[in-house]
């Protein structure tokens, strides 16, 4: 097989039980409908199946990652494959204790994410008590020498910090820190209305990203994502669907991206199933958005196809009803006027604020 | 702090690995990396925070006879310059 399908990466989501009640969470909505977690032998044979794939790089998500017990068994797992471990995490429950035992085990990096710089906005975005000991985990990731990436996910509520955002992750010593625009579908879509910032929120803050980003080259990276609703072409989704990375789900549905699932008609299988190699180059699910056979007008002829690999399935679905057709967010899209009246709508309410919908709904448990 | 002295390591964080699928080295570090030619992972494994720049030229002089002492030069130059532009690089004096 030639490397134009190849993951790199495995995303496994460990489980969709989360402490936290973010508006803008990434899990599907009926998150709490879905099968029991699959075991620690699994999620070890998938590790090895997977680095015979070609995947180098293990991001542990959940849901809250933290809450699977034998997470300790996991990294040590991944360890002895050589893969490059990344804990992404919203920090909470952690000690300090828990995290240095993980880093003798193997864990290569830990990601935390952060919701603004005031406690009191923060812990309400969140939908609980988190801020404190968010800046604690981030501390003894910082004491205990571990990268440490601060991951914020932005939106109207919080864009205005950009600066306080960028002076915390130096303040915590942050190898990295990811400003990330929420990219709405899923919870987001829900709360689309109380997120969307404005062009000029976006503008002002991709501004001081850009300086920062300047400033701090070669100490810390600064990573801005614009939201593809403001950039007229889509967004090269997972870099193409089953190209580079393979999500697998809590309950071991093999995904191209986090809610490919979410996609009717498609077919997925389990890892419990199939081996993760049939998965990756026969299923169905996996096939039916690869390479060019697929794509739609305009996006067959256009020459940023190879950019984009026609922008994103998922919002495809979600926003025009149909997967096949082409991201609403490119300004050749037939839907894209879903995308001008969401940020018409953006503008008019500037300053309103709006109700979250909290993500809600227990995760159930493997046990 | 002259360029002269610098001795150049690895961030910590960086891992080196053999890369089966395609008889390369990837260097990695948290959730992306780099794919190396040989040229490039012989330049990342002199990065030991015990050479000098002038150093690893001579090691590599020795080694790539094909290539003249200038080329090399250039090559850990550039090849350093990515690594430092990502904070992939420590220099110690």
């Amino acid at each position: 097989m030639n490397n134009e399908h190849r993951p790199y990466t495995l995303i496994a989501e460990l489980t969709y039980r989360c402490p936290l009640h973010c508006p803008y969470c990434s899990n599907p909505l009926d998150f709490a409908e879905h099968g029991n977690e699959i075991d620690a032998d699994t999620w070890l044979r998938v590790f090895h199946e997977a680095e015979e794939l070609g995947v180098v790089q293990l991001n542990l998500t959940g849901g809250e990652p933290l809450l699977r017990d034998d997470l300790e068994l996991l990294v040590e797992g991944a360890r002895k494959l050589d893969l490059y471990t990344n804990l992404i995490t919203s920090g909470i429950p952690l000690t300090s204790q828990r995290l240095s035992r993980l880093r003798a085990l193997g864990l290569d990096s830990v990601q935390i994410s952060i919701q603004s710089t005031r406690r009191s906005v923060a812990d309400r975005i969140a939908g609980a008590p988190s801020f404190n000991r968010k800046l604690d985990a981030m501390r003894w990731a910082t004491s205990l020498e571990i990268p440490l990436t601060v991951n914020v996910v932005l939106h109207r509520e919080n864009i205005s910090e950009i600066e306080e955002l960028i002076a915390l992750a130096e303040c915590v010593s942050a190898d990295r820190l990811e400003l990330a625009n929420t990219q709405y579908l899923g919870w987001a879509l829900k709360n689309r209305a109380a997120l969307l910032p404005t062009r000029e929120q976006i503008e002002r803050a991709r501004t001081v990203a850009a300086e920062a980003k300047a400033r701090l080259r070669g100490s810390m990276e600064v990573l801005f994502v614009t939201p593809d609703y403001y950039t007229d072409h889509p967004k090269s989704c997972m870099e193409g669907w089953g190209r580079r990375f393979i999500v697998v789900n809590p309950e071991g549905l093999a995904l191209p991206c986090h809610l490919a699932h979410t996609i009717p008609g498609l077919r997925f299988e389990h890892v419990t199933q199939r081996r993760l190699s049939d998965i990756w180059h026969h299923s169905a699910g996996f096939n039916r958005f690869r390479g060019n056979e697929w794509l739609p007008d305009p996006c067959r002829t256009c020459e940023r196809r190879v950019l984009d690999f026609g922008g994103c399935r998922c919002q495809a679905f979600h926003l025009s009803g149909d997967a096949g057709m082409p991201d609403p967010a490119c300004s050749l899209a037939p839907g894209h006027d879903v995308i001008e009246s969401a940020r018409t709508q953006a503008d008019r309410t500037a300053g309103i604020p709006v109700l979250f919908e909290y993500r809600t709904g227990r995760g159930r448990s493997s046990r | 702090m002259t360029l002269a002295a610098v001795r150049p390591r690895l961030n910590p964080k960086v891992r080196l690995r053999f890369d089966r699928r395609t008889g390369r080295h990837l260097l990695l570090y948290p959730e992306t990396g780099l794919e190396l030619n040989d040229t490039a992972t012989a330049i990342a494994r002199l990065c030991t925070g015990e050479k000098t720049i002038d150093d690893m030229v001579d090691h590599l002089t020795g080694t790539y006879a094909d290539a003249s002492p200038g080329e090399i030069r250039r090559a850990v130059h550039e090849f350093l310059g990515v690594l430092a532009d990502r904070g992939l690089l420590q220099g110690a004096t």
